[in-house]
């Protein structure tokens, strides 16, 4: 139960690694630099970009492909999310909203 | 400027802390889940910990651990994690002009902690403004704190709940649920028409690189990639 195998630890060690250096390399790299305006104005697109697309994946695709059913109600399950984030601005308020919404649609179907 | 910079920024670990509070209540019930499928997968309860201590990301951890299961060779194990884990070198780079100014050193440790969640958290608090490194390490630590825990707990007690329990309570759903409410503000900054125009792209270039592409992966990367550029050109 305790036990770390070496093989094991060392696969760990090269997920780790290749997991890492995305994660470090732009921050060491380019907070050397003096970064040009037109990439700082690109940067800023990123954030909302990369949301959009976690969040499409999420709500759209079941797999491989896209999925609407009943069997995979994510996005009809966060149309009320939708609605308390835009509303509220509430973070906590609309993660709890929509886990009880998931819950309540798993419990009824 | 705008109400935006009138907010104060946090800037205390505490402050890192309570930031961190959706990203936990996600992570809780799928750290405890993947504790579990490690368990099946033939890992130990320490090895369990340990790759969640140190590859910390949760997806490639899932598919770390079934590859294992189904006897996939390592270093094709290591390639996959690196492809499902490509798309945080935008988010560290998108990090930039918030962290630009704290040591080398802290920075090293800060993008240790980088994930799709506390990106999130990060750039829908900080808007492109300085970053205190204290709250961004209460963030990072707290938030991992709460995947390594609960993937332990998962590991540990894992056959007396079952991977199930967080499912009939709808809690696999806090990430995505904490998504919308981090897109919000991230669509409400200056140029309104250009993020609705870069959200709506990313989301259908998203879908359907997912759908077409051989190596499914890189949608969230080439999505990136396309809708900040359309951004820039909308604004």
């Amino acid at each position: 139960m305790m036990t770390i195998r070496p093989a094991i630890l060392l696969l760990f060690l090269g997920m780790a690694l290749v997991t890492y250096l995305p994660r470090v390399a732009p921050l060491a790299v380019l907070s050397r630099l003096d970064l040009p305006p037109w990439l700082l104005r690109w940067l800023s697109f990123v954030p909302v970009s990369v949301l959009s697309a976690l969040l499409a994946k999420e709500l759209l695709i079941n797999g491989t492909h896209v999925d609407l059913s009943f069997s995979h109600p994510h996005l009809w399950v966060a149309i009320p999310a939708f609605v308390v984030a835009a509303r509220t601005r509430s973070l906590m308020g609309t993660v709890l909203v929509e886990i009880a919404s998931m819950a309540l649609v798993r419990l009824l179907l | 400027m705008g109400a935006e910079d009138s907010r104060a920024l946090p800037a205390t670990m505490l402050d890192g802390l309570r930031a961190a509070a959706p990203v936990m209540l996600g992570y809780i019930p799928i750290g405890f889940a993947f504790g579990v499928l490690a368990r099946s997968a033939g890992l130990s309860v320490a090895e369990t910990g340990l790759m969640s201590l140190l590859v910390y990301a949760g997806s490639s951890q899932f598919i770390g651990a079934n590859l294992l299961a189904t006897g996939v060779a390592a270093p094709s194990i290591i390639v996959t994690t690196f492809l499902v884990n490509l798309r945080h070198l935008l988010m560290s780079t998108a990090l930039v002009p918030s962290l630009r100014q704290n040591a080398a050193w802290q920075n090293a440790l800060l993008a240790y902690g980088i994930t799709d969640e506390t990106f999130a958290v990060n750039t829908a608090v900080l808007q492109g403004r300085p970053a205190s490194p204290r709250f961004v390490a209460g963030l990072h630590i707290s938030s991992q704190a709460s995947w390594v825990v609960a993937s332990v707990a998962g590991a540990l007690a894992g056959h007396l709940v079952g991977d199930q329990a967080a499912w009939h309570f709808g809690l696999d759903f806090a990430l995505p649920a904490m998504f919308v409410g981090l897109l919000m503000p991230n669509l409400h900054g200056e140029n309104r028409k250009a993020r609705y125009g870069a959200a709506l792209a990313a989301a259908a270039v998203a879908v359907i690189a997912t759908v077409t592409f051989p190596d499914p992966n890189w949608s969230i990367i080439v999505a990136t990639l396309a809708a900040a550029t359309l951004g820039v050109l909308l604004a």
